[in-house]
């Protein structure tokens, strides 16, 4: 580094050279900068662009038909898609699943041909294991029909036709209530299958009920954490980290205890007689908020209590000198100045909420499980992972929405930076 | 500091190298914890240790999402693992198990039918019943019916967060003949009439998550009948609880072993698989919770003490329904989408 600028300074050079000396200092010192950055960079890309952008394409990656049944999918081409298909599609049917090179492949096929429509597992497999078939494509579909009417009826057939291509948007659609009919045209789904717009809307109002719920009981006590001396603060602090620190499920666990029927918050209750019948705060909505609001609190208390620790308690009393009321200073002087920590705070509690799965699942009834909860469902129990995917990926996409409108109505200062 | 952590990550390092050669007498079960998994360590992994071999017990709560993750990347951990019956259909289906050579395990005609299949055979058979806590509700549920019928028998009821087992109910509960269930089920229709039924009841549901919820509702009186696995009422009872089951219409079913494709210990395995499989091993097994063993050779062995808890016994399984598993692996992803929609109306 030193080299080049002494050779500039040298008497004698063109005036250039200065120039591009420093330029290329600077360009140096840039990589170097970089070159620092770069363990970080390529660790955001290997753990969260990649998985992200491979959730995006299993939401819409649709192989398995494609890879198994081509003949029928040729086959099946001009069809008209209302009752029962040409011999020829069923005997393409055939020499299809007769080339697979393995019992997995048709397991895929009838796992994916099943989440469309219900009950082609048992259909493809059937034909499958039913292997060979001889004779012309009129005997072979005699015959399969015989073995399962419902080769005759043309849904199932929809469903190859339809997952001919190798991308479908049909998981997207669905997780927005939403599907293609026969002919390609976007409807809504039959009113018993629509659930995840409810779900969406429903994980969005807890996580906001939980945010505001959070704020409401942190900020009185960040501001009072702030206003102690030093050493009590800090005492008190690692009150509000104990549980922090504490396992998700012990803590649920322990709520269960506190709220059933027989439990202490209902028995201290009804021993004061302040109540008759024991309150239902349990495997419902009340019970998913109480404990959401308690494992998150730390959340919202902790960026408060450091911005409010940096906000001069003098503006205040200069506020009430000058002859405000204390209600109105505190509102009009000292809450403005704590506004980064709220929506800080409120941001991180808003969207940790919004992936809560475990304490909705063993505290909530059946209505009020968030979309994760479905997420993982897709995801462990029916392994269906495109739909897992595409749920994940409306998520994603309707937070990152949210955040656009909150950065957009919040300005900068509300901002996390 | 620096100096002393080289020679540490060495050692480390070197701990790791030498584990695999170990492991050729390691065995991993995968089991769902709880009272079945203490009473399978009993009956099956203690005395199958004294062959020498090391049993490592892993929980799982069902996920064929992990086992298929293994497949796919050929990283293949557990050697055995107990699965529920739609999800050894499906793995079968779909290459994730291997195919079980039963001339190795056991002689199937000793077998429970349902129990010899392909990729899986049968290690117990459990049942989804109908519970109440004998010290709280003086007049007995005599009838589905009753379970939803909240004049009669006014509370709460407990049920399993979901479709399974609870569309059944609310049929035979709407007068539908255990033989017709699935029968009714399978059509547009039926499956109309038993969410009609579920919804007249819904006010009154308190939905369970994990199986152990169940027992602990109608203990601390926050439901009065509860559908429930029955070992969870055995080992409930074992505590010093009074529950009591109502047998006709429970829904029994079978858990089954499978071995994953790729696993690194397969005769090992067949090995651990075959000894579950011995009478005499079933038999300490259903002393030790309440779930039927699927060698029939098992239950000269057992008492009449135990055999009155166990679903398979005659009286118990008389009026019984058996979960019928190609149906849900065909309709079961369908329904449970419907019931979402349901629970949010």
């Amino acid at each position: 580094m030193a080299e080049p600028i002494r050779a500039a300074g040298a008497p004698g050079e063109e005036p250039g050279a200065l120039r591009k000396a420093l330029s290329r200092a600077e360009a140096r010192r840039q990589w170097r900068a970089f070159g620092l950055t770069l363990p970080l960079l390529v660790f955001l890309l290997l753990t969260l662009l990649v998985p992200i952008v491979a959730l995006l394409q299993r939401a819409v990656e649709n192989p398995e038909v494609a890879n198994a049944l081509p003949q029928t999918i040729r086959a099946l081409d001009g069809w008209n898609g209302r009752e029962a298909p040409t011999a020829a599609a069923y005997g393409a049917l055939v020499k299809d699943l007769a080339h697979l090179p393995d019992s997995a492949d048709a397991g895929q096929l009838a796992r994916r041909l099943n989440t469309e429509v219900a009950g082609a597992r048992s259909l493809v497999m059937g034909a499958y294991r039913a292997l060979p078939f001889e004779g012309s494509d009129a005997d072979i579909q005699a015959r399969l029909l015989q073995a399962d009417p419902r080769w005759g009826e043309a849904p199932f057939w929809q469903a190859i036709a339809k997952n001919g291509s190798r991308w479908t948007p049909d998981y997207l659609l669905a997780s927005l209530d939403l599907k293609r009919d026969t002919q390609g045209a976007i409807e809504r789904m039959p009113e018993e299958q629509r659930a995840f717009g409810t779900i969406l809307l429903r994980t969005f109002h807890i996580s906001l009920v939980v945010t505001i719920c959070c704020l409401l009981l942190g900020y009185p006590l960040a501001w009072w954490l702030a206003s102690l001396p030093e050493r009590s603060a800090n005492v008190l602090m690692i009150l509000v980290l104990v549980p922090f620190w504490t396992s998700i499920l012990v803590r649920v666990a322990a709520w269960i205890v506190l709220l059933q029927s027989e439990g202490l918050v209902n028995s201290g209750l009804m021993g004061l007689g302040l109540i008759h019948e024991p309150l239902p705060l349990l495997f419902n909505r009340t019970g998913v908020v109480i404990a959401m609001v308690h494992i998150l609190l730390p959340f919202m208390i902790l960026p408060l209590y450091s911005v409010m620790k940096n906000v001069p308690p003098t503006y205040l009393r200069a506020a009430v000198s000058l002859g405000s009321a204390p209600l109105a200073a505190f509102f009009r002087v000292y809450v403005p100045q704590t506004y980064p920590g709220i929506g800080a705070g409120a941001l991180l509690v808003f969207i940790l909420s919004i992936g809560y799965y475990v304490t909705p699942a063993l505290l909530g009834g059946a209505d009020d499980q968030m979309l994760s909860y479905y997420i993982a469902r897709y995801t462990n129990v029916e392994v269906n992972w495109g739909m897992a995917c595409a749920l994940g990926a409306i998520l994603l996409g309707a937070t990152l929405i949210l955040y656009g409108v909150y950065r957009r109505i919040g300005k900068a200062e509300l901002s996390l930076g | 500091m620096k100096k002393s952590l080289i020679p540490c990550a060495a050692a480390a390092l070197a701990a790791c190298l030498a584990l695999p050669s170990f492991a050729e007498q390691q065995l991993t079960i995968v089991n769902f914890g709880g009272a079945n998994a203490n009473a399978q360590k009993k009956a099956y992994y203690e005395p199958f240790e004294k062959t020498g071999v090391k049993v490592v017990p892993v929980e799982y709560n069902g996920e064929q999402a992990k086992i298929k993750a293994m497949v796919e990347t050929k990283k293949v951990t557990w050697d055995v693992v107990e699965v529920e019956s739609p999800d050894a259909v499906r793995g079968c289906d779909e290459g994730l198990f291997e195919k079980l050579d039963y001339s190795k395990l056991a002689d199937k005609a000793d077998l429970l039918p349902a129990a010899v299949t392909e990729c899986g055979v049968g290690v117990f058979v459990w049942s989804t019943v109908m519970a109440y806590n004998g010290d709280k509700l003086k007049s007995a549920p005599s009838s589905w019916a009753d379970f939803f019928d909240t004049k009669k028998i006014p509370g709460k009821r407990g049920m399993r967060k979901g479709a399974r087992y609870n569309l059944e109910f609310a049929l035979l509960a709407d007068g539908v003949k255990p033989g017709d269930v699935y029968k009714v089920l399978a059509t547009k229709e039926g499956a109309d009439r038993a969410f009609k039924k579920l919804t007249e009841l819904k006010p009154n549901i308190q939905w369970w998550e994990a199986g152990a919820q169940a027992p602990q509702f109608l203990v601390a009186g926050d439901v009065v009948l509860s559908t429930v696995y029955n070992g969870r009422i055995d080992a409930a009872n074992r505590e010093g609880r009074n529950l009591k089951i109502y047998w006709p219409g429970g829904i029994y079913d079978l858990d089954y072993w499978v071995i994953p494709k790729g696993a690194p210990n397969k005769e090992l395995s067949q090995k651990f698989i075959a000894f579950g499989l011995q009478a005499a091993n079933q038999a300490v097994y259903a002393q030790n919770i309440a779930y039927g063993p699927t060698n029939s050779k098992a239950l000269a062995k057992l008492d009449k003490k135990v055999l009155d808890d166990l679903p398979t016994s005659a009286a118990n399984a008389k009026e019984a329904l058996q979960f019928n598993v190609s149906f849900w692996a065909d309709q079961g992803e369908a329904l449970e989408k419907r019931f979402a929609a349901w629970a949010t109306q």
